[in-house]
């Protein structure tokens, strides 16, 4: 789909992302200090850390089967024989004056992930982004600026390596997103794809996602690309959309003002909602790039690939289809409930044990979410079992209890857990279903109305309502409304 | 044949982070190309059956498992640095990116 700007049709903006993901393993890429958030200053440090001369990296195992994972994910064909650069710079951050990463041969190239792009009052579309390369690579430690809460104006810096060494994988994607909304819907979804791999929580506010952005605008499809622009500093999917509609007008802007667009990094300014210039990239950055001689290469064999492919779930964009498509579910339900692994993973186990999917889906995306929203909580330790809400629904369907009452006991259920048929015998809230205790109930009713009786022979027939209403007024929602109808019907019209 | 110039000399300088006199740029110059001149020797070997090798012992696929583990040298790791404070290693004011 070809998507021109929003604000100026004559111009398409050509995004691009690069998404480095943290690898959720217990130790570090290259050595068996923990990677453990948010502990004192440099817990996390041994000397492979600190780059000392005389020691030897050896590459965590675990990060190459969460790098190989995440690449079949993203349909990207791993590479039969990959291998670890060094490239070299100098920054505080980095302890060995070189980051260890992959340049020419890295483990996994040429993918694709499929991206529904929704946004309110517009028509939902899915597009298909191209993914150049999969890499992995080690982080770099954690500066803090000292004298300023900025660089700029600080005395002296402050560095903790407990973040250094921990595993990467950089997903580097083709420049094919064209709209701020697109770009955070490919950075949502390859977060999703992450999350139900099991290979990283994903946590943006943490650093365990961050998303680099390069943006230019051209005058229509056809025309050579413009000058390139790289964003960073957007810690949220909003900020990302924000942040490329915000730097995509500014570029047309300075285009049709007859200004010059430098290729620099911006810097996203979550408080102001603007981009602003970090450094102009000067032409020295030569990082040299050469194999790592401590480092053997990597031959993943077939049968060790196609092990760890048997592994992986079923992709969000998978279940998308397949909730629209076998439970007859709408686009709009089947998103909200495959958004996270967890709640995808109940609703089905719902629908396992027999409950119909829409009713099942408007239990679990409406009180149930919102329970779970409110506790901070998602569906991992949910306590109310899935066999416990399809019993609720069968009591629903049968009659037995009304939704309303399903919504009172919904919340001691979600809490505590425990089966639904068996609260409602305990606390007397079962539908009262017998004709033999209805009925008499009715002849006391009409025997306390009878001027609104003889309304309603008269022809009044809006009446029925009024006495529905006084019935279950009386028996605090309890009768079976149907049954009710019924026999007030017979009652009256007989 | 290899060749290099005092504008090869400052770019790599310059990326190393080194400053340096013209008269040790063309030290240097001199220097390095006697090297360079003298590792091109091997040019002259026959590697046309010989695979390239980026290391000498070509171990592939060596791997260790997710086993985190407390060294416990902290303490002796962040005294090795020219200057601590606290628990962090302090670096001087930080020029450009």
């Amino acid at each position: 789909m070809l998507q021109m700007s929003e604000t100026n049709p004559n111009w398409e903006a050509v995004i691009g992302l690069e998404t480095h993901v943290q690898l959720g393993t217990d130790s570090k890429i290259f050595t068996s200090a923990s990677t453990s958030f948010g502990d004192e200053p440099n817990t996390h440090i041994d000397p492979v850390v600190c780059g000392l001369p005389g020691t030897l990296p050896v590459l965590n195992k675990k990060v190459l089967e969460y790098a190989v994972k995440a690449s079949m994910a993203l349909n990207l064909t791993v590479a039969e024989h990959s291998k670890f650069d060094r490239k070299q710079y100098f920054y505080p951050d980095l302890p060995k004056n070189y980051q260890i990463s992959q340049f020419d041969e890295p483990i996994a190239e040429n993918g694709w992930i499929e991206v529904e792009v929704a946004e309110k009052g517009k028509e939902t579309y899915i597009k298909k982004i191209g993914i150049e390369r999969l890499h992995m690579e080690e982080d770099a430690g954690k500066l803090v600026h000292a004298g300023s809460d900025r660089l700029a104006g600080s005395t002296h810096s402050l560095v903790d390596f407990n973040r250094a060494g921990v595993a990467l994988a950089e997903i580097v994607s083709k420049p094919d997103l064209r709209t701020g909304r697109e770009a955070a819907e490919y950075a949502s979804e390859i977060r999703r794809i992450m999350r139900y791999l099991g290979v990283s929580d994903g946590n943006m506010q943490e650093g365990s996602l961050r998303c680099d952005v390069n943006i230019s605008v051209r005058r229509g499809p056809d025309a050579p690309f413009g000058t390139k622009v790289e964003i960073k500093n957007m810690n949220s999917f909003s900020a990302i959309q924000k942040a490329c509609d915000y730097e995509i007008n500014r570029q047309i802007k300075a285009y049709e003002t007859g200004l010059v667009v430098k290729q620099e990094t911006r810097l996203w300014d979550e408080g102001k909602q603007l981009t602003k210039s970090m450094r102009s990239k000067e032409g020295s950055s030569d990082y040299r790039y050469f194999p790592d001689p401590d480092l053997g290469p990597i031959e993943v064999k077939i049968d060790l690939r196609e092990k760890w492919r048997s592994e992986l779930p079923e992709l969000p964009a998978a279940k998308r289809h397949r909730y629209a498509e076998e439970y007859g579910l709408s686009a709009y339900d089947s998103r909200v409930l495959t958004d996270e692994y967890s709640m995808a993973k109940y609703f089905e186990a719902v629908v396992l044990a027999g409950a119909d999917p829409k009713s099942a889906s408007n239990w679990i995306t409406g009180d149930i979410s919102a329970f779970l929203k409110v506790k901070k909580q998602d569906f991992t330790n949910f306590p109310f079992l899935p066999e416990e809400l399809a019993e609720m629904i069968q009591l629903i369907n049968d009659g037995k209890i009304s939704g309303k009452i399903a919504k009172e006991i919904l919340p001691e259920l979600s809490e505590k857990g425990g089966s639904p048929q068996k609260m409602i015998n305990e606390k007397g809230l079962g539908m009262i279903t017998d004709i033999d205790v209805i009925s008499p109930m009715i002849d006391e009713l009409l025997g306390t109305f009878p001027k609104e009786v003889s309304a309603f022979r008269d022809g009044k027939n809006k009446l029925l309502g009024f006495f529905i209403g006084q019935l279950m007024k009386k028996t605090d929602g309890k009768v079976d409304p149907k049954l009710a109808n019924q026999i007030l019907n017979q009652k009256l019209r007989g | 044949m290899t060749k290099i110039n005092a504008n090869d000399v400052r770019k790599v300088a310059k990326l190393a982070r080194l400053e340096l006199s013209d008269d040790l740029i063309e030290t240097y110059t001199l220097q390095l190309e006697k090297i360079l001149e003298y590792v091109a020797q091997l040019e002259k070997i026959d590697t046309k059956n010989i695979p390239p090798t980026t290391r000498a012992v070509e171990v592939i696929n060596a791997f260790r498992d997710d086993i985190s583990q407390n060294t416990n040298i902290r303490e002796e790791l962040i005294d090795l640095a020219p200057h601590r404070e606290g628990d962090f290693f302090r670096v001087p004011k930080i020029l450009s990116e």
